[in-house]
């Protein structure tokens, strides 16, 4: 039987997680990028939740979790704690789109506005998926939540995503990313870079939701990689406020990603439903002119 | 040294010779003139200490959970609303054992809103786990931000605690202070280094969640450490005493109690004009005494039960009240600690919203409490009802 | 054994949760087929899956979940996911 070499993981098996989740991968892909000299500031929610039942922890850097709504505020002072100090641990948050868009607005907005050195990480799934897949901020236009079901009189949830990575390069944050974990070498490239600009750094990472949008648990990077190429996901940096890179794509139709995911199914069953699905297209449509996604492809001569 | 100085200025002054590494301020009213010393010192080089000007309450305290739970001792100061916005993560903190000081500057908390001294807003949290200790005048407010670091780290203990003293009437008040030096509050406070701490060098997991396999023996081991603080706050008030020559070590202070028919208890400012009021009581003839409580939490049941055992009657003020309850805070927990007892308590509550306590007052209360008459709000406006 | 206070770990337990049990479909992976690209150890949310001494992956089947994603990311489709019998 052949030897095996282990691979230095800094978040360890027996978490809880569900088997597919796109939330672990990235908590996996985020330690390997920033390695042993983090410290690692968790909001409640699916990660902190699957990762510390006491006494199993799979975190294997210090790590810490307060409460729900308070992470950044939390990272403040470990930030000016070693300053005082004089240590070098780099600290990364790592919340969830609830904990982020919602619940922790005021406590990042004042962590941000103040300037401290740490990388924010949210980790996308679009909705509050550990106490049962609620409506966010994050939650896209039209998805079927617990509190935006769809029914006889609705589509679902009726606002657009909330802007994040706008509201914080607002902020004067140096650097502004969103990531996915469909792109793995991508995403850990950007979680190095923001943990290497001084300042107070954000990365928004795409992380889909088998049991919450309810697809099948192989599909996670297979849709992750959809909600880019129809373009209502993009991936890009912003430096100093600047979107300074994109990633292109030949755009595909919305509905090839929407016909894969429960959440929105009642666009097609029982009935299609051509205008919501053309409000999506207009989002993607939006998406692709704000951010230059659209491969220019050469005319026929 | 001796000085006369604000009430707050001291405060911030004990603060600033506890060395913290890290502050978190947001203003609130009466406790902004410590943030604001604080503020002044570490400008001028005085305090070598990281100070974030939070966004809110609940983000002051999150900031203190971070750098303690990092490894450095840090401060805060709120009051009423402050307080309660906070009160989140005044239980997260206790919970995660992390040895946080807290200064409150005592305030009625709204509705109706009130800026003025009672005691509602700490109380309130008495279940939370912190350590509770109140201050009587300026001197005690400065020497018990001493105590509390000190007990507050000991390794047996590793609870955050409040030093409370009444807004304006102590925060704002300028009274003569001995204060320590440097060198004195250093052989007294050694450098914080806790045994645990987030480091890269030996990773920990804090604030994880339990299962009801494992939560009901974590809230047992806050109740111990409690319990132990008594003998910690006894070890470390004593030391006190022995190098400064004020001593800290009981929870309780009798006054002319000994011998007391009627006994008063209280905590606070307003034990200084209880005090004021018994000498002339006293010079009338009359038996009253004064139970002063220094320590809220833990609360010295076997101690209280003990002072009081030789009175006739016991006369509790309260600075606040439990709405719906029989009274305040300190009269249901008196009560409960002399439980077996023949001895008549009546529990009285004055002072909300900074509503003025003067001798004559204290000693209504007393002819009150000989005819029997208690268990309610004093001194109300009946042509308001 | 006695609480550490403040409900805090050091790391390690979690691997006392075999999380293979929780499996219903098992990968296999054809080495014919496997370019050694690392793939699915890249893209494994339990991060079980191992390099051995000659480069091919390995899943470790007391954590692997059996949720499919190297199964279907494989670019050389050399992972199969079989109902496992139990």
């Amino acid at each position: 039987m052949a030897e095996t070499k282990k691979v230095c993981e800094l978040f360890d098996c027996g978490h809880r997680a569900c088997g597919g989740c796109g939330a672990a991968l990235a908590a996996r892909l985020v330690t390997q990028a920033a390695g042993t000299e983090t410290i690692v500031v968790n909001s409640t929610g699916c990660m902190e939740v699957f990762s510390t039942p006491y006494p199993e922890t799979a975190w294997k850097v210090p790590w810490i979790h307060s409460l729900f709504e308070n992470a950044a505020a939390v990272a403040s002072g470990i930030d000016a704690a070693l300053k005082k100090q004089g240590r070098r641990e780099k600290i990364i948050i790592m919340a969830g789109d609830g904990a982020t868009f919602d619940i922790g607005m005021i406590s990042i907005s004042g962590a941000f506005e103040r300037g401290h050195d740490f990388t924010y990480i949210c980790y996308d799934n679009e909705a509050y998926m550990n106490t049962g897949i609620q409506r966010s901020g994050a939650t896209p236009y039209d998805a079927s939540t617990t509190t935006s079901p769809a029914g006889k009189c609705s589509f679902g949830n009726k606002r657009p995503k909330k802007d994040m990575p706008a509201i914080l390069a607002a902020h004067g944050a140096p650097y502004v990313a969103t990531a996915s974990i469909a792109y793995p070498a991508d995403l850990k490239q950007k979680v190095d870079k923001a943990i290497n600009t001084p300042g107070p750094c954000y990365v928004q990472v795409h992380a889909p939701c088998c049991t919450g949008w309810g697809f099948e648990g192989e599909q996670t990077i297979a849709i992750a990689k959809l909600a880019i190429e129809t373009g209502l996901w993009a991936n890009f940096e912003m430096v100093d406020g600047k979107v300074t890179k994109v990633k292109k794509v030949v755009r595909k139709p919305v509905e090839e990603y929407l016909k894969t995911q429960k959440r929105f199914r009642h666009l097609f069953k029982p009935k299609r439903q051509d205008a919501e699905i053309a409000a999506i297209q207009t989002i993607a449509d939006k998406n692709a002119e704000k951010y230059g996604l659209d491969i220019k492809l050469k005319k026929e001569p | 040294m001796m000085e006369i100085t604000e009430g707050s200025h001291a405060v911030a002054e004990a603060v600033r010779l506890c060395r913290p590494q890290v502050v978190s301020a947001y203003p609130i009213t009466p406790q902004t003139h410590i943030v604001e010393a604080l503020a002044d010192f570490v400008a001028n080089c005085q305090l070598d200490a990281e100070y974030i000007t939070v966004e809110n309450e609940l983000s002051a305290l999150s900031a203190c959970v971070g750098a303690s739970a990092a490894g450095s001792r840090t401060y805060s100061a709120t009051t009423s609303q402050g307080l309660l916005l906070m009160t989140e993560v005044v239980f997260n903190a206790a919970g995660m054992r992390l040895p946080i000081v807290m200064s409150i500057a005592n305030r009625a908390v709204g509705a109706p809103l009130s800026i003025w001294n009672d005691m509602q807003d700490s109380i309130s949290l008495r279940d939370a786990g912190w350590l509770q200790f109140y201050a009587e005048d300026n001197q005690e407010a400065t020497d018990l931000h001493f105590l509390a670091y000190k007990v507050a780290e000991d390794p047996s203990i590793q609870l955050p605690a409040f030093v409370c003293f009444d807004g304006f009437i102590l925060s704002h008040t300028y009274e003569p202070i001995d204060m320590l030096s440097q060198e004195q509050v250093d052989k007294y406070l050694p450098k914080f280094n806790p045994a645990e701490k987030l480091d890269a060098k030996d990773p920990i997991s804090f604030g994880m969640y339990a299962t009801p396999e494992y939560y009901l023996e974590f809230r047992y081991e806050m109740d111990q450490a409690q319990k132990r603080a008594k003998e910690v706050i006894a070890k470390a008030g004593k030391e006190f005493g022995t190098l400064f020559g004020r001593d800290y070590s009981a929870l309780l202070e009798g006054y002319h109690l000994e011998d007391a028919e009627t006994a008063i208890v209280a905590m606070g400012s307003i034990c200084g004009t209880v005090k004021d009021a018994i000498d002339e009581m006293r010079a009338a003839g009359k038996k009253v005494g004064l139970l002063k409580i220094r320590v809220f939490r833990p609360f010295p049941s076997e101690e209280i039960a003990r002072a009081l055992s030789k009175a006739k009657r016991v006369a509790v003020l309260d600075k606040n009240i439990s709405l719906g309850a029989k009274g305040g805070a300190t009269a249901i927990e008196v009560r409960d600690s002399m439980y077996g007892s023949t001895i008549p308590v009546k529990g009285y509550v004055l002072g909300l919203g900074g509503r003025d306590i003067r001798k004559k007052d204290i000693k209504e209360i007393v002819s009150l409490c000989e005819k029997e008459i208690g268990d309610q709000f004093y001194g109300l406006r009946k042509e308001l009802i | 054994m006695a609480l550490a206070i403040g409900c805090r770990a050091r790391p390690g337990k979690s691997r006392d949760n075999k999380t293979g049990s929780w499996r219903v479909f098992k990968p296999s992976v054809d080495h014919e087929k496997c370019s050694k690209c690392g793939m699915c150890q890249t893209l494994c949310p339990e991060g079980c899956v191992h390099e051995d001494a000659e480069g091919f992956f390995d899943p470790d089947f007391m954590y692997c979940k059996g949720c499919g994603i190297c199964a279907i990311e494989c670019p050389k489709e050399a992972i199969t996911m079989n109902q496992e019998e139990k």
